[in-house]
């Protein structure tokens, strides 16, 4: 099988805030298309600074960051964030419509692909609630379904499942593999989780703090989908203790 | 305990026994009815006096009623227009303060010379106007300001155009905020309306302000507490008015109306 073409590449990309904090120093990273890449690292390493600078947020003050299969960036790019970020004075139908709307698509024909949405992350029947009557779980499926909704090629995430209690950021985890293996839109998944990156991840990117670098680059090749059993295998101790032992190399420099 | 029934009976209940005690004093002490007159005259006073003191009830609600929304009209607007353009708004903010912090009732006397006797109304309404439109003003600055930044960042990554993140986006975040600045406005434009009228003073007037003038002239205390009764009352309607309106918009989204169940 040939390796996908790369859709992301990262030359040295640095950045430095007003404030003097380096938040990234010289990144280099190529992300192919499908894959599914995870950034793990402590607080303070960069890793959503990264994230927003792929997302085209913030701009990098130093290095390239180029689009080799498709020239430019994706018009369509799936953002989920810590908080479910809904709008709170719209129902769930509205808030999975936004992206759409804002596209100037007119509801009758986006109507179709907001239910779709709903339907892949298991929403059917919440499309007339308001997101406060909704648990943080299901208002996080929202975020997912508006990321979707748009079918992105490109998929990305800044901790979206930390806020949420362990059972239910394990299904989410579940549900997420399930989704990228039946799309392959590819994505980048920030996380602070070591269980959770190897769990979801054909490849975990070790970032180090002060200043924000790579530190390891460690492939994942457990086939998917995966289920408990991987959770409980071998391989994944192994590979967890390795992203771990990374992590504590770059904290101790 | 937070029984609707309980919310109205209990403060009802203490009206009662408030008027039934301030009867009772009066009758026992004899005190004359030109220094405090018992509820039941001062009931007789608003029913002889009804046509005078509805008309002029109407002229004051009129009056306010046009301010407030004019007021809502003008701040929402300007405030737009601030978060469109932060020049506009460094330029032009502490000049709304000045004219917020200026005792209305020391301005009156000019505008109502500027505007001319024989329209003491228009005075009345710019006056009320003036003190309704600030907090309107600052609220809806602050709520277009107070948009979540996520998602902001969301519109930008979509590329939502300015009059979209307006729309979509800074107006609805600013929703809470604005209703609770006509909360304030509403009861500002009242009191507006009434000391530009005190201050006009002449029978040019001829809101609920006058009639309390005008019966404090003639020593009909009676009357007074009448037209006195009649503005609580306005004062008393405008606030749940408004208190209802925002219910009515926040009840599914917002802490502040939502209904917890305990």
């Amino acid at each position: 099988m040939t390796k996908p073409a790369p859709l992301i590449d990262l030359a040295g990309i640095g950045k430095t805030y007003g404030s003097g904090t380096v938040a990234l120093a010289g990144v280099d990273a190529t992300i192919r298309e499908g894959g599914f890449v995870s950034l793990v690292g402590p607080s303070g390493c960069g890793k959503s600074t990264l994230l927003r600078i792929v997302a085209g947020l913030v701009a990098p003050d130093k290095g390239a960051l180029s689009w080799p299969a498709s020239g430019a960036r994706p018009s369509d790019i799936g953002f989920v964030f810590q908080d479910a970020t809904l709008m709170p004075w719209a129902r769930v139908a509205e808030n999975v419509y936004l992206p759409l709307k804002l596209k100037g698509i007119a509801k009758e024909k986006a109507m179709p692909r907001v239910r779709d949405a709903l339907a892949r992350v298991g929403l059917s029947d919440f499309a007339d609630a308001f997101p406060r009557e909704l648990s943080g779980g299901m208002k996080m499926r929202v975020s997912i379904a508006r990321a979707l909704v748009t079918e992105p090629p490109l998929l990305l995430m800044d901790e979206p499942f930390a806020a949420l209690d362990e059972f239910t950021r394990e299904k989410l985890d579940d549900d997420l593999s399930g989704l990228w293996l039946a799309h392959r839109f590819t994505t980048v998944f920030v996380t602070h989780s070591i269980y959770e990156s190897v769990y979801l991840s054909e490849r975990v990117l070790v970032m180090g703090a002060r200043p924000g670098r790579i530190l390891a680059d460690i492939a994942i090749d457990a086939p998917f989908p995966r289920g408990r059993a991987f959770r409980e295998s071998q391989p994944y101790v192994e590979i967890c203790a390795r992203v771990s032992a990374a992590l504590r190399e770059g904290a101790a420099i | 305990m937070n029984s609707r029934f309980t919310r109205i009976l209990v403060p009802l209940l203490v009206g009662i026994a408030f008027l039934a005690l301030w009867e009772g004093l009066v009758r026992a002490s004899g005190v004359k009815p030109f220094v405090l007159p018992a509820p039941t005259v001062i009931a007789d006073s608003l029913v002889q006096n009804f046509a005078s003191l509805m008309a002029s009830l109407w002229v004051t609600f009129r009056v306010t009623l046009a301010a407030f929304l004019l007021a809502v009209v003008g701040g929402v607007g300007l405030a737009i227009v601030f978060s469109q353009n932060r020049l506009i708004e460094t330029a032009l903010f502490p000049y709304a303060v000045a004219l917020q912090v200026t005792p209305v009732v020391s301005i009156a006397p000019l505008i109502i010379i500027w505007v001319g006797y024989d329209r003491v109304e228009v005075a009345v309404l710019i006056l009320a106007w003036i003190v309704a439109f600030f907090p309107i003003l600052s609220n809806t600055t602050l709520g277009l300001r107070s948009a979540d930044h996520n998602l902001r960042d969301l519109f930008r990554l979509y590329g939502a155009s300015r009059r979209q993140v307006l729309t979509e986006l800074q107006l609805p975040s600013a929703l809470p905020y604005i209703l609770a600045g006509m909360k304030i406005s509403g009861g500002l434009a009242l009191i507006g309306a009434v000391v530009a009228e005190f201050v006009a003073g002449s029978g040019a007037a001829t809101g609920l302000a006058w009639r309390i003038v005008e019966a404090g002239n003639r020593l009909d205390i009676p009357r007074m507490f009448a037209a006195l009764f009649l503005l609580s009352t306005l004062g008393i309607c405008i606030f749940f008015a408004l208190t209802l309106l925002e219910r009515r918009l926040l009840r599914h989204w917002h802490e502040s109306a939502v209904r917890r169940e305990v």
